[in-house]
């Protein structure tokens, strides 16, 4: 604690950590579209998810009632957060554990340090969770001198690898068999050296690596899917039995947890144990579900520890049209059904969270102008496909364009050197025409007089082939026919006019011969 | 019925056969079509990209233009623009604090309809071989737009629609549901995967083995289109409206490259 008092912080508090693209999104999905082993798994993988989700979530009657539940749950949560915290902290508390509030990552990180290091120990492990990865608390216990070993298989594998998680749910989703094996012969100390690329053979090989792990650690640390107000019951939701050892072995047990996991009381788990494994991995029920209330007497984990971590979600939760973000319940159902995410993978997201739903959070913890992160809200084709498929109706569609306005916004009038103001973009010039052209049907019809012009630039074989400046983008793969040599407008009005004469030609039956060429045709003048 | 068509800017300006597809359909179905002039766009294409204020003249234009007749319903043969009417323009007014205009655009809005939507649940038509001697025998696969599909709720009336077309084979698009990469500005911004996108879409059109791809949304078709002419594919698209339209005697086509088979013979 630093001696001098400098104030209330300035609000609002934005998330800091692992939240940031490093560059423009366009820049880092191009190089991971380049990547054939990592299009080939994710696109085999997200297929196969999204078939087996599909199938148990058809198969409830009521699975649009749970959604609805889910969301309204969510929002009520929201909507009396402050209360619901205080709640939780009493009654966790009155049952032996011990809450810490952390208003950003770099406490958070020098919270749980501290706290490992009163119990003595130098390594702890740990059970998968997206807080701390938000915080990069592996990261900052290294630098500390400790050790975390992740748990979960996939986790491992990553953190064995050096490499980041690219899926919240898998985060080893971009590697496949042969791959892991060669990360487990040239990092797991004394494995066998003629492991194969057998799935059994490499469970068996981890399960051996981390038994030894297990064993011998004093202290875990997690995160938590949801924590009930009403008892101030924590819980964990997993399928390998890793988070299982993780929360009863080791004496002492951290728990980072973001104050959006909140949920008023214990029948609101109906819901969400519904909810979260049908939409996650596909399965109707997840194999380990771990409840702990504080302390139980000689049973488990004897010093309990809670890390509340705001890192930019009240931040999120004062934006009255992104607040909704704070719903998610970490699923990753968008990710899986996303046209994007399926091509780019996660890293190109920049992250921890990926994929539409990391394309609206990541700015919503940080704001909009951290870094790159401005380039994450324009990551979507908006085809709707994510909001569809979030067991808590999130629209992340209409968070994505609320957004892109808010990008746009900051960016009017000011960020130019030395005070000037920032020269217009070509969006910004080409908004501003189209602005014109298109808000009056005046105004339209002039722009078309320059039909002819268009036809003339596409020549004799009738097509568009290559654009200036934005444009080029997307002439990199698509032609443009010609434009028509009229206006529908341009057309409308001479066959209105002409009807009023008596030699007038017939009418509109000839529709289908106008300008059918669609494709790459061009069509002949009217009739 | 008196029905006011909202030809959408892309039509009006690069496809004006679909808006006169449109009106030769509500035609022969007896309805009076009237085509108020003031109208421009819906503004999407501003407001997807982050320019509410420049959304702002374009909503309030289309809001005035569709205020400006006498009419029963509107229609446009887009989905993504009719979506674009009802969802966006009161939030765009509601954000530049204009309440009035708001609940005015609501009102327009109420009145908006996609053409198939129009066509199966108001005008009653289930048989467009019968009702309106639609006739088409060409082979055709068919991608349901993203927002028709998932913002409009369509289902599967476009695809109804052309199923009763006379002499039509339709054969079915694996992964049809996918986006087609798209998405506005969407397509120039992040170029590289809306292109990886298209490549797949435009994949599984060439392999149903069809001439032609039908949809609902001349921009989606823009796209698709402008990628199967790069590939030198010899396959193309078409809006629903101008299959709907054609007929043994004027029937629709398409110059170019691209030939169409006629007759239940695969290419």
């Amino acid at each position: 604690m630093s001696g001098t008092f400098l104030g209330m912080p300035s609000l609002p508090v934005f998330g800091i950590g692992n939240l940031h693209e490093h560059e423009p999104f366009p820049k880092a999905a191009h190089r991971e579209l380049g990547n054939t082993q990592l299009r080939a798994n994710l696109g085999h993988a997200t297929r196969t998810i999204r078939n087996k989700r599909l199938a148990v979530v058809s198969e409830l009657p009521d699975w649009e009632e749970l959604r609805e539940a889910g969301r309204a749950i969510k929002e009520s949560v929201m909507a009396r957060l402050p209360e619901l915290l205080e709640q939780f902290e009493a009654n966790f508390t009155a049952r032996g554990g011990t809450i810490h509030w952390a208003r950003d990552a770099g406490e958070a990180n020098r919270i749980v340090a501290a706290l490992i290091r009163d119990q003595g120990a130098d390594e702890v492990v740990k059970v998968k969770s997206m807080a701390t990865q938000e915080i990069g608390l592996n990261e900052y216990l290294e630098e500390q001198g400790i050790a975390a070993f992740e748990t979960d298989l996939a986790e491992l594998i990553v953190q064995l690898d050096h490499d980041k998680p690219s899926h919240i749910l898998v985060p080893a989703i971009h590697k496949n068999r042969s791959q892991v094996r060669d990360i487990f012969l040239r990092e797991i100390e004394g494995v066998d050296p003629d492991l194969t690329d057998e799935p059994a053979r490499l469970a068996a090989a981890a399960r051996a690596h981390l038994r030894r792990k297990f064993l011998s650690a004093k202290v875990a640390v997690s995160g938590a899917n949801f924590a009930l107000a009403d008892s101030g019951t924590l819980a964990v939701v997993e399928s390998e039995g890793n988070g299982r050892m993780c929360l009863t072995l080791p004496e002492t047990l951290i728990t980072v947890m973001g104050v959006e996991k909140l949920l008023p009381a214990w029948e609101d788990l109906e819901v969400f144990m519904q909810l979260l494994p049908r939409s996650s991995t596909g399965e109707r029920m997840n194999p380990y579900t771990s409840l702990w209330t504080g302390v139980t007497p000689d049973d488990g984990p004897q010093n309990v520890h809670l890390v509340l971590l705001d890192n930019g979600r009240s931040a999120a939760l004062a934006d009255e049209m992104g607040r909704s973000a704070l719903h998610c319940i970490r699923c990753s159902a968008c990710m899986n059904v996303c046209p994007v995410y399926e091509r780019t993978g996660g890293h190109a997201y920049g992250s921890t969270y990926p994929g539409p739903i990391g394309a609206i959070l990541s700015p919503l913890l940080t704001g909009i102008t951290a870094e790159e992160n401005n380039s994450l809200p324009y990551a979507s084709s908006l085809c709707g496909a994510c909001y569809d498929a979030c067991p808590v109706k999130i629209n992340i569609p209409d968070i994505l364009v609320h957004l892109r306005g808010e990008d746009v916004d900051s960016k009017r009038g000011k960020g130019g050197k030395r005070g000037r103001e920032r020269l217009p973009s070509q969006m910004d010039l080409g908004m501003k025409a189209a602005s014109w052209a298109l808000s009056s049907g005046k105004n339209l019809g002039l722009v078309e007089k320059g039909l002819p012009l268009g036809r003339l630039a596409a020549g004799p074989d009738r097509k568009i082939t290559k654009l200036p400046g934005i444009a080029a983008g997307w002439t990199q793969s698509r032609d443009i026919p010609a434009p028509p040599a009229q206006s529908f407008r341009q057309w409308w009005d001479k066959e209105h006019q002409a009807q009023a004469a008596p030699t007038a030609p017939t009418g509109t039956e000839a529709a289908g011969t106008g300008d059918a060429g669609t494709g790459s045709a061009g069509t002949e003048e009217n009739p | 019925m008196r029905i006011a068509l909202f030809a959408t800017c892309i039509v009006d300006a690069m496809y004006p056969g679909t808006a006169r597809a449109t009106v030769s359909i509500l035609e022969r179905l007896g309805h009076e079509v009237i085509f108020p002039a003031g109208q421009a766009c819906c503004g999407q294409m501003h407001v997807n990209s982050g320019y509410f204020k420049e959304a702002l003249p374009v909503v309030a234009n289309h809001v005035k233009a569709f205020e400006a007749d006498e009419y029963d319903v509107a229609v446009a043969p887009s989905g993504s623009c009719v979506a674009s009417v009802k969802h966006q323009h009161p939030m765009i007014a509601r954000r530049c604090g204009d309440t009035g205009l708001e609940a005015r655009a609501a009102a327009v809005g109420h009145k908006t309809y996609e053409l198939s939507q129009l066509l199966v649940d108001v005008l009653g038509v289930t048989d467009a071989a019968a009702q309106l001697g639609s006739y088409f025998p060409h082979r055709i696969t068919y991608h349901p737009s993203c927002h028709g599909m998932r913002l409009l709720r369509l289902g599967d009336r476009q695809l109804g629609l052309l199923r009763s077309v006379g002499g039509i084979e339709l054969a079915e698009l694996p992964e049809a549901e996918q986006c087609c990469g798209f998405g506005g500005t969407f397509s120039m911004k992040n170029a590289d995967v809306s292109s990886a996108m298209l490549a797949d879409k435009t994949a599984n059109i060439c392999g149903t083995g069809a001439d032609l791809c039908a949809g609902g949304d001349a921009s989606c078709l823009l796209h698709i289109g402008g990628g199967l002419s790069r590939q030198g594919s010899g396959v193309t698209t078409m809006h629903f409206a101008e299959i709907l339209a054609s007929t043994l005697e004027n029937p629709a086509t398409v110059t170019g490259d691209v030939h169409l088979t006629t007759g239940r013979t695969a290419r």
